[in-house]
């Protein structure tokens, strides 16, 4: 995983964590530690309900949310609503991305657009898109649009400041050398500038695609729109404590799917450059 | 387009872009004449209403408080549990995946839950919230400081002889900061977000709470101001980590400047 | 005082097994000051962090005064080659110095006096409230030397501290050395590839083969003291002795042996 500043990271200098990644330890050790990990936190939930230290009408078993969780898992309503959630954030991210990455490219290149708008990018960058949720809902309504508009929104600025940091982070002795041989401009940026950007864009999607998750579920969750925020305030309304439980396991997993998704094509990105520093945002 | 342009060009841009968009959207928004869509003038008028002192202390002091508690304590349990795990392999493998798992589910997932274990939609429930996903970005930014430590530092501990809680206190603690501060600074950022939805979800105070009710009432003027609070705090609560971060790290900034890396 | 029997270190298991240390036998006297030379990547800083206490040999053992060094020995300083990342850059000089003297059983008083008075001894200071980083590479590695020096060893360990410091610099540390020897009588186990410094500084230099390694020869360098930078390098014998270690890690065994030098043979 990039580290979060310019320092030499520790799976520079140590190579990638063993109790992360698969490479570190054999196959087998490390498949039978992670599955003994969640064995122990399900066994754990399981002795805490049963205890009794926190009533069952608040925390359900482990073993009835599990069978919850299966029983949803077999029905069509839930798979809809998942994928309506992946949908949102999937047009989300790709918007986000289809914006910010030219965008992102001309204001990291050329200085004064650059500087001409940091203003109103440094302005923009902090407000929290879950914010704008009661605007798009007067306006909008719950519909797929205010729930893309709201991912996208928030997808945007990750990509734009790591696109923008990417372009300019480029070697100067790269490019020197370059131009010391005569390669136009064009090429130089084609083939030079936006490879070397190219980590710092993956870093950049890796961060969006968790706010967008996050702005697509709470879209759901809070103007109805369908996904699998909708199917959650449903069973909270209607006191579907057990359900309440499973769709959050369920929401877990599209998170950690997502997540997992963007680390791979990140480490991929990065290591074509074993030299680069990424900067989180 | 590394341009030739001057400086005065660009110092001139900096300055007339920023107020240009001001004004277009005003001219637009005045003409379109939406309630959706006030002018510039009219958010700041209705921002001075709002929170220049009216509401302040019945919304943002307790929005406020709980960023800061929920920030604070967050960090502080990220830094407790990333101390061993970064220290210890086996921890850390073991550990991993709950981490992985926890730290990529979307907070609002949990809002209903978080409501119904604590009884309650108070400060506590906020609070504790708000804390456990600013865990997560201190915790693995500190196991990662962690792993980092440069094993000639680590020799020179043993070769004194120097005991486990010096040890942590003196040498790894210092030399993760500048990696835990960077999660710090996400946490924080994260704890804003976390606080509105939080508030707008359930609360009775706040300035996500006023968001909430300013739907619920079609008051756009108030939903527009806190839209710009919220931005606002985001922006001051940045800038002053980020003041006191470098007052903090300004050993860390001397010495990658003199040391060759 | 110090021990060494026939340590040995390897790596890996199976098939894939590298020997660093094939058997590495030798002692050291009070107050003496040894050398350890040999071809680059002969395992010396391997060697000696078994000595340190910080890796445990595959096999043998190292005795000092008559007790195993299983860990890092509270009789024991190291300095390290590379200073800039054994000082800890957010500590001044004062409380890097002080860091090793927190734990031992001594006055505050005491351990003021200690960081002082070996920053003296190395003199710095006037630099006792700097940071590490503001001062050159010479400068730091005398901050290490004065920690190692506060904390009161009766024998020091130095992992080819000048090696990162330029030539005229490293010319001052190495009389630094010499003099914080008599001053101090402490006792110095030096390891270095500089054959010249081996020579300028030592007592006795231990000569090591290639990997795996064992010792090719214990020199005994028959020079007068007090050494100097100038003198010292003048003379004649300075030329022949320096020759002569020169050659056996080369592994150039047909010059005949200079009449000055009694070679205590430790072969394979």
């Amino acid at each position: 995983m990039a580290s979060a500043t310019q320092e030499i990271t520790a799976e520079d200098l140590h190579g990638p964590d063993p109790a992360v990644s698969a490479t570190g330890t054999p196959r087998l050790t490390g498949f039978v530690v992670f599955v003994l990990s969640f064995a122990f936190a399900l066994v754990f939930w399981q002795a805490v309900s049963v205890s009794g230290v926190v009533r069952e009408q608040d925390l359900p078993s482990m073993t009835a949310t599990m069978g919850e969780l299966w029983g949803l898992v077999q029905t069509g309503s839930f798979w809809t609503a998942f994928l309506q959630t992946a949908r949102g954030w999937a047009i989300g991210l790709g918007l986000a991305t289809l914006l910010a990455v030219p965008i992102g490219i001309v204001l990291g290149l050329s200085d004064l657009a650059g500087r001409a708008f940091r203003v109103p990018v440094e302005f923009l960058r902090p407000i929290p898109s879950a914010a704008l949720i009661p605007l798009l809902f007067l306006t909008l309504g719950p519909t797929l649009q205010s729930e893309v508009f709201l991912a996208a929104f928030g997808a945007f600025w990750p990509i734009l400041v790591q696109t923008m940091y990417g372009v300019r982070d480029v070697d100067p002795v790269a490019i020197d050398t370059a131009r010391s041989f005569g390669v136009p401009k064009r090429e130089r940026l084609w083939r030079i500038t936006l490879p070397s950007a190219v980590p710092y864009i993956a870093t950049g999607m890796r961060i969006a695609s968790a706010v967008a998750l996050i702005l697509a579920f709470t879209a759901e969750l809070f103007m109805g729109t369908p996904g699998l925020g909708k199917l959650l305030n449903y069973a909270q309304s209607y006191g579907l404590t057990t359900q309440l439980y499973a769709l959050a396991l369920a929401t877990g997993a599209l998170g950690v799917g997502t997540h997992l998704l963007f680390t791979t094509v990140e480490r991929r990105a990065l290591r074509w450059h074993p030299s680069q520093r990424v900067e989180a945002v | 387009m590394r341009g030739r342009s001057h400086e005065t060009v660009k110092v001139a841009a900096e300055i007339v872009v920023p107020i240009a968009i001001v004004v277009v959207w005003e001219l637009w928004a005045r003409s379109a004449d939406s309630q959706f869509w006030p002018p510039p003038s009219k958010i700041v008028q209705e921002f001075n209403d709002l929170w220049v002192f009216e509401q302040f202390r019945s919304d943002v002091v307790p929005s406020l408080m709980r960023i800061l508690l929920g920030f604070g304590i967050g960090s502080a349990v990220g830094v407790a549990i990333g101390v061993p795990l970064g220290m210890s392999l086996w921890a850390r493998k073991f550990a991993m995946p709950q981490i992985e798992y926890w730290r990529a589910m979307p907070p609002p997932a949990l809002l209903p839950i978080s409501v119904l274990l604590l009884h309650s939609i108070g400060n506590l429930q906020k609070v504790s919230f708000i804390a456990f996903f600013c865990i997560f970005p201190v915790l693995l930014n500190t196991i990662d400081g962690i792993r980092g430590l440069d094993p000639t530092l680590v020799d020179t501990a043993r070769a004194y002889g120097i005991p486990a809680h010096e040890r942590i206190r003196r040498i790894v603690l210092p030399a993760a900061f500048p990696q835990i501060s960077a999660g710090m600074r996400i946490s924080l950022s994260l704890a804003v977000i976390i606080m509105v939805v939080a508030e707008y979800f359930s609360s009775t105070s706040g300035v996500g709470y006023v968001l909430l009710i300013s739907k619920n009432t079609f008051q756009l003027g108030p939903m527009w101001a806190a839209i710009l609070l919220i931005g606002v705090i985001g922006y001051v609560l940045n800038l002053a980590y980020m003041l006191a971060e470098r007052r903090m790290l300004a050993w860390h900034r001397g010495w990658r400047a003199a040391t060759p890396q | 005082m110090l021990e060494i029997s026939d340590v040995a270190k390897s790596y890996g298991s199976g098939g894939k097994v590298t020997h660093a240390l094939r058997s590495i036998s030798f002692s050291i006297a009070e107050r003496e000051l040894v050398c350890v030379v040999g071809p680059s990547g002969c395992g010396k800083t391997t060697l000696l962090k078994c000595i340190a206490g910080l890796m445990r040999p595959t096999r043998g053992e190292v005795v000092l005064h008559g007790k195993p060094v299983t860990a890092p020995p509270e009789e024991m300083a190291v300095v390290f080659q590379e200073y800039n990342r054994s000082l800890m850059p957010w500590s001044t000089v004062r409380n890097n110095v002080l860091l090793p003297l927190r734990h031992k059983k001594l006055s505050k008083d005491e351990r003021t006096r200690l960081v002082e008075e070996s920053l003296e001894a190395v003199g710095l200071t006037r630099f006792i409230d700097h940071y590490p980083w503001q001062l050159s590479g010479g400068m730091q590695q005398r901050v290490a030397i004065a920690r190692a020096l506060a904390y009161q060893p009766l024998i020091l360990l130095m992992d080819e501290p000048f090696a990162s410091v330029d030539a005229q610099t490293r010319g001052d540390l190495e009389d630094l050395v010499l003099r914080v020897r008599d001053e101090f009588g402490i006792t110095i186990l030096f390891v270095t590839h500089d054959i010249d410094e081996s020579v300028y500084l030592s007592d006795r230099i231990v000569v090591l083969t290639h990997a795996p390694t064992v010792v090719k020869e214990v020199v005994r360098v028959e020079l007068p003291s007090p050494r100097d930078q100038i003198a010292t390098k003048e003379l004649p014998e300075f030329a022949t002795q320096r020759a002569y270690v020169y050659r056996l890690i080369k592994h150039d065994t047909t010059a005949p042996a200079p009449s000055t030098l009694v070679g205590e043979g430790l072969h394979d």
